[in-house]
């Protein structure tokens, strides 16, 4: 039990950095930024820190992603009277807030009722696209396949469902989700009781089993690979294109103790899936509530999944439900 | 045969913690061992023991099985067997399962030769369920705060509970908690798709190395980790998202009684503001 479990590098190589594979692109630019390499980075992971290619939608990505932060920011700032100390102490409480209800789907709210959340979310939201370009062409660059890119678009549909397509559906921007840190976790909890508990949408079921379930294949896949390391396991891609005795391994783990394996391909595309299938999964979960279903208990209900409780109070007339004038 | 083109010279004798070479075989692709045995054994009389309890209920509705825990009044004492008996029988099966299973996976790596990592994992999963059926419910003096077994109930086990905290987000370690789900995640999609763009590359180019996944991550963020650290990184982050369930849980009710939105007063009253 006491060998070594490769759990920190004990050796790290001195050696010149690497600037990275050539760019065959005529369009692309040079790399930014001298290469440095830091010694406790290197106990963990790869020690080298840079280069970075800084293309214009990079650098434009980042300018939007600036101002987003800084209208979000300077918001919070105002909400306390711009005093610094307030600031930090009131942090985690501060909020910018979308519009109220009453104003809909305006694009032009007044900017302390919500126009400044507008227009943080509409910079966020660019800084987002942009950097999604990003991930596409510098994979492209590389000649690689486009699948982080494609990974990150199944996060952005939850984003855009959250934030824009689901507002647009009921009508209103103030259905969307405010910035701050307990502002949103406020909202999400109110959100679950509006509409009857989230726990019974099926969606959010399914999102919570990938989530869960990617959180579960991580561990078991690093797990393993870490565990044939010693046999060069981390070096999957020549593992992939001709079979070692660390994929064997790995392989016979698994079937050994569950009567079946991955492949050291296959168990990536498991990850993939799993990952993404969270935020695909959640964007629907999310785009349906409200939309289509008012009531996720009732809903279950009316399903035979949740069994009907005993009232435990009196029953109360929803003053919605009353006709008008009473 | 049910074994791979390589499996035979891998299945070798020895590795074993107990019982030397009397279990030291294989039945299909599984390998037996003693905690086979003990697996098999816990597996079988757990699943039986919910099956027998959901015939006493009142449905065979998936969703709404439920086999619940001891009333309160209880305590830490044994309850009749329809009255949470059940429960407590389930959950000694479940736990003798996992760490069958667990130690199972430990005599498969000595026999591999290779590292314990995938049982040390599983180890903090066994710790999460423990700590929820086991050690909180010690801590608060009755079985009954252990969580129902079924698909509904136990939503809304964790549903109530919550909400006796009245905003359980405001725990910090539930923060931690879902961070880690979250990150987990996310880095989980980055590396699946790196490796899959690395060998599955645009159509008519070669497939990619190493080095072109570095350059990826580099080009992209600045930083790689690498394929070593990749795999150190999902694990710390798996487990820490396991390991800080468990403590989010422990502290509710053991070591804080009321709101969890109250909680933070203390950032407000530190001295360091006025």
């Amino acid at each position: 039990m006491a060998e070594y479990q490769n759990i920190f590098t004990r050796v790290q190589v001195i050696a010149p950095a690497y600037p990275g594979v050539s760019l065959p692109g005529a369009g692309d630019r040079e790399r930014e930024g001298k290469p440095a390499h830091v010694h406790w980075i290197g106990r963990f992971g790869d020690a080298q820190i840079g280069p970075i290619y800084l293309g214009w939608f990079g650098l434009a990505s980042l300018l939007c992603g600036f101002i987003a932060i800084e209208i979000i920011g300077l918001n919070m700032l105002a909400s306390v009277n711009w005093n610094p100390i307030e600031f930090v102490r009131q942090l985690p409480w501060l909020a910018l807030e979308p519009p109220p209800a009453a104003l809909g789907l305006s694009l032009f709210p007044p900017l302390n009722e919500g126009g400044w959340w507008l227009m943080a979310g509409f910079f966020l939201t660019m800084a987002i696209l942009l950097w999604w370009v990003r991930t596409y062409r510098r994979a492209r660059a590389l000649g690689m396949g486009t699948h982080v890119a494609w990974a990150f678009a199944a996060a952005i549909w939850l984003y855009l469902v959250l934030g824009f397509i689901r507002p647009l559906l009921m009508g209103s921007w103030g259905e969307a989700v405010p910035f701050g840190i307990f502002p949103h976790l406020d909202w999400t909890a109110a959100f679950s009781i509006r509409y009857g508990n989230l726990f019974y949408n099926p969606f959010h079921m399914l999102s919570i089993v990938f989530l869960y379930g990617s959180t579960l294949l991580f561990a078991m896949h690093a797990g393993t690979i870490l565990a044939v390391s010693r046999f060069g396991g981390e070096r999957e891609i020549e593992q992939i294109v001709d079979r070692g005795t660390a994929s064997e391994r790995a392989a016979l783990f698994w079937r050994w103790t569950m009567g079946f394996n991955a492949t050291m391909e296959s168990i990536h595309r498991w990850a993939w899936w799993f990952a993404v299938l969270t935020a695909i999964t959640g964007g629907i979960g999310i785009l349906l509530t409200g939309t289509v279903v008012d009531n996720w208990y009732l809903w279950a209900v009316k399903h035979y999944v949740a069994p009907g409780y005993p009232p435990v109070y009196e029953s109360v007339i929803d003053p919605a439900a009353l006709p008008a004038g009473k | 045969m049910s074994m791979l083109s390589f499996e035979r010279r891998y299945r070798v004798k020895g590795g074993t913690l107990i019982g030397g070479d009397l279990f030291d075989f294989w039945v299909g692709p599984f390998y037996v061992g003693f905690f086979g045995v003990t697996t098999l054994f816990f597996s079988v009389v757990g699943t039986l023991l919910i099956v027998w309890g959901a015939s006493q209920g009142p449905t065979w509705n998936l969703w709404q099985i439920n086999i619940a825990p001891p009333n309160l009044e209880y305590g830490l004492g044994m309850a009749p067997l329809m009255a949470g008996g059940l429960w407590q029988l389930i959950t000694i099966c479940a736990i003798g399962a996992f760490v069958s299973w667990a130690l199972r996976e430990v005599e498969i790596c000595r026999k591999l030769g290779i590292g314990y990592h995938v049982p040390f994992a599983f180890s903090i999963a066994i710790l999460a369920y423990v700590t929820l059926v086991v050690v909180r419910p010690v801590l608060m003096g009755a079985w009954g705060h252990g969580f129902p077994y079924g698909i509904m109930s136990h939503l809304d086990w964790v549903s109530n509970v919550g909400y006796q905290y009245l905003h359980f987000h405001y725990n910090p370690a539930h923060m931690l908690a879902v961070t880690f789900f979250f990150t987990t995640t996310l880095a989980l999609s980055l590396h699946g798709a790196l490796v899959l763009s690395a060998v599955n590359p645009k159509k008519g180019e070669i497939v990619k190395s190493a080095e072109h996944e570095n350059t990826f991550f580099r080009d992209t963020i600045g930083y790689s980790i690498g394929t070593l650290g990749i795999h150190r990184l999902g694990l710390f982050l798996a487990l820490s998202a396991g390991f800080w369930s468990a403590v989010c849980i422990v502290i509710s009710g053991p070591f804080w009684t009321r709101g969890w939105p109250e909680w933070w007063s203390w950032w407000l009253n530190l001295p360091i503001w006025s």
